[in-house]
């Protein structure tokens, strides 16, 4: 059962990782791209993909970087979690970034590269 | 979440656009926590104070807010990434950091806020009374709040603590209420450990434990310890809050923190044999710190240079007693209002590796910062790198 944190709509393309994401020291926040090694999409861009990562973690400056990531065109279009931690909650809420939480099921459901709708006024909320 | 109909009608922006974003935040945080109303708190502790790391999104983001945003309750800030006062020193920091550093800053200042500009709030002001509610970003300071200081908040986010200053509340969930369950325990297997060791036990801790963790096997550890124990530990997971434990309950998952875990957390931070210079402070040492400080370096020269980082309340204090003088006389800089941990006062063209005995400090230094990192405990530091 998918749980709405942010509300919003978007269309993209799934980028998915199975690592929760330190968005202070992981992520560039001009570009978008991943830049720690230790992570599987290391080197990808998170930049208008719809997000798939576990949650959070590390630094509460985190939300600033993903304000940061939105300001500079460089966001995921939504993101989708596993758990719902206060940084990539709170971060979402004020750039305006679609964000849910999905079950463990659902969450191993989703397709990396997969086309994908994120619909929070929808029954099905993503398909 | 429940809302009142008051709450619901800043949500929907009858209140403006500053309470409405706040109130935004404080949905999505308390949604994401499961949260069933919001309470009030007296004191909301701020990050995203350092131009390094909010960026000119940032910047412009608090200079835009600060325009009509006030703090309705008390709020103090994270350390910047510069002293002012010491500034002209240090000729490789351009003018457009210093340029925008000072506006991040003054929007702060704007708001109403109190301008710490330090991560150890706790070391500054008198705690209040015992389960107060508060809301304090920086990870250090929540764990402390919540596992010394009795005092109730979660690891709460830059935005999240700054929609709870601005308007005196914060979602009711997680360490704010009574029933947590039984959380691990971390099973201290170290003799007479050093705040070093009490540093890579809570980075450990972070790891391993989710919203809370007791430790056992601890007696008594000084507030260096202590405070190299939260530091550690909010830098490494989701932690936040400890218990030192006597007795063992027989339910709780138990995890040992003995040699070989410490010298996994070593490896992982330690990469350099030695500094090209030393910073103590992450966090920021307190007025008892510092009196140690001082005690340790009578008759003693630093051999290289070393940084020193205290708030500029602390540091005030420490002057009247006269713990600078002698740290001073020892070659000692003494730094405010920033810290060890992504300061650009460090010159990344001049400096390798940096002699530390922050675990939290460690892991930014080689992580943000970019340099080598030579871990040692303060007392190893005096031995080693004084005459």
């Amino acid at each position: 059962m998918s749980k709405i944190i942010v509300q919003g709509t978007a269309q993209g393309t799934v980028l998915k990782t199975s690592s929760p994401i330190n968005f202070l020291g992981a992520v560039d926040k001009k570009t978008g791209t991943i830049r720690d090694q230790k992570y599987d999409i290391f080197e990808k861009s998170i930049k208008d993909t719809i997000l798939v990562f576990p949650h959070g973690i590390g630094s509460s400056v985190g939300a600033y970087t993903i304000y940061s990531l939105k300001s500079n065109n460089s966001a995921p279009v939504a993101m989708i979690c596993t758990k719902a931690d206060l940084t990539v909650a709170s971060g979402c809420a004020l750039a305006n970034i679609p964000m849910i939480v999905v079950s463990n099921d659902e969450f191993n459901s989703i397709q990396d590269g997969n086309k994908i709708t994120v619909d929070t006024k929808s029954a099905n909320v993503f398909n | 979440m429940e809302l009142t109909s008051e709450e619901k009608a800043t949500l929907n922006g009858e209140h403006g656009d500053t309470l409405q974003t706040a109130y935004r935040i404080l949905v999505a945080t308390g949604e994401a926590t499961n949260a069933e109303k919001l309470i009030p708190i007296t004191w909301a502790h701020l990050s995203g104070v350092n131009y390094n790391t909010i960026g000119d999104a940032g910047e412009q983001f608090l200079r835009e807010l600060s325009k009509d945003a006030r703090v309705k309750v008390k709020a103090t800030v994270n350390p910047m990434g510069i002293d002012f006062d010491h500034i002209s020193e240090f000729n490789h920091i351009d003018d457009e950091f210093i340029k925008k550093q000072a506006s991040i800053r003054d929007s702060y200042i704007r708001m109403g806020v109190e301008p710490t500009f330090s991560c150890t709030p706790y070391d500054i002001f008198d705690l209040p009374e015992k389960n107060t509610q508060v809301s304090f970003a920086e990870s250090n300071a929540a764990i402390f709040a919540n596992s010394l200081g009795g005092l109730k908040t979660n690891k709460e986010s830059a935005f999240s603590a700054l929609a709870s200053a601005i308007t005196g509340k914060s979602p009711y969930s997680d360490l704010r209420k009574d029933d947590i369950s039984t959380p691990m325990t971390i099973r201290m297997k170290m003799d007479n450990p050093s705040e070093l060791d009490f540093g890579m036990l809570g980075f450990f801790a972070g790891k391993v434990g989710d919203t809370s963790v007791n430790i056992s096997g601890v007696s008594q550890p000084n507030r260096r310890s202590c405070k190299a124990l939260c530091g550690g530990m909010g830098t490494s997971g989701t932690c936040a809050k400890f218990q030192f434990v006597d007795t063992e309950d027989t339910t709780s998952e138990k995890v040992d923190f003995g040699k070989e875990e410490m010298n996994e957390v070593f490896d992982e931070l330690n990469t350099a044999e030695k500094g090209d210079i030393i910073t103590l402070g992450s966090p920021q040492l307190g007025l008892e710190e510092l009196s140690d400080l001082s005690k340790m370096l009578k008759g003693k020269s630093f051999e290289k240079r070393c940084m020193i980082f205290c708030s500029r309340a602390v540091q005030e204090q420490a002057r009247a007693l006269d713990y600078i003088n002698e740290i001073e006389r020892a070659g000692g800089e003494i730094l405010s209002d920033c810290c060890t941990c992504l300061t650009p006062l460090i010159d990344t063209n001049e400096t390798d590796a940096i002699t530390t005995n922050s675990i939290k400090g460690a892991y930014y230094l080689k992580n943000s910062t970019g340099v080598d990192v030579n871990l040692k405990s303060l007392a190893k530091i005096i031995e080693d790198e004084t005459k």
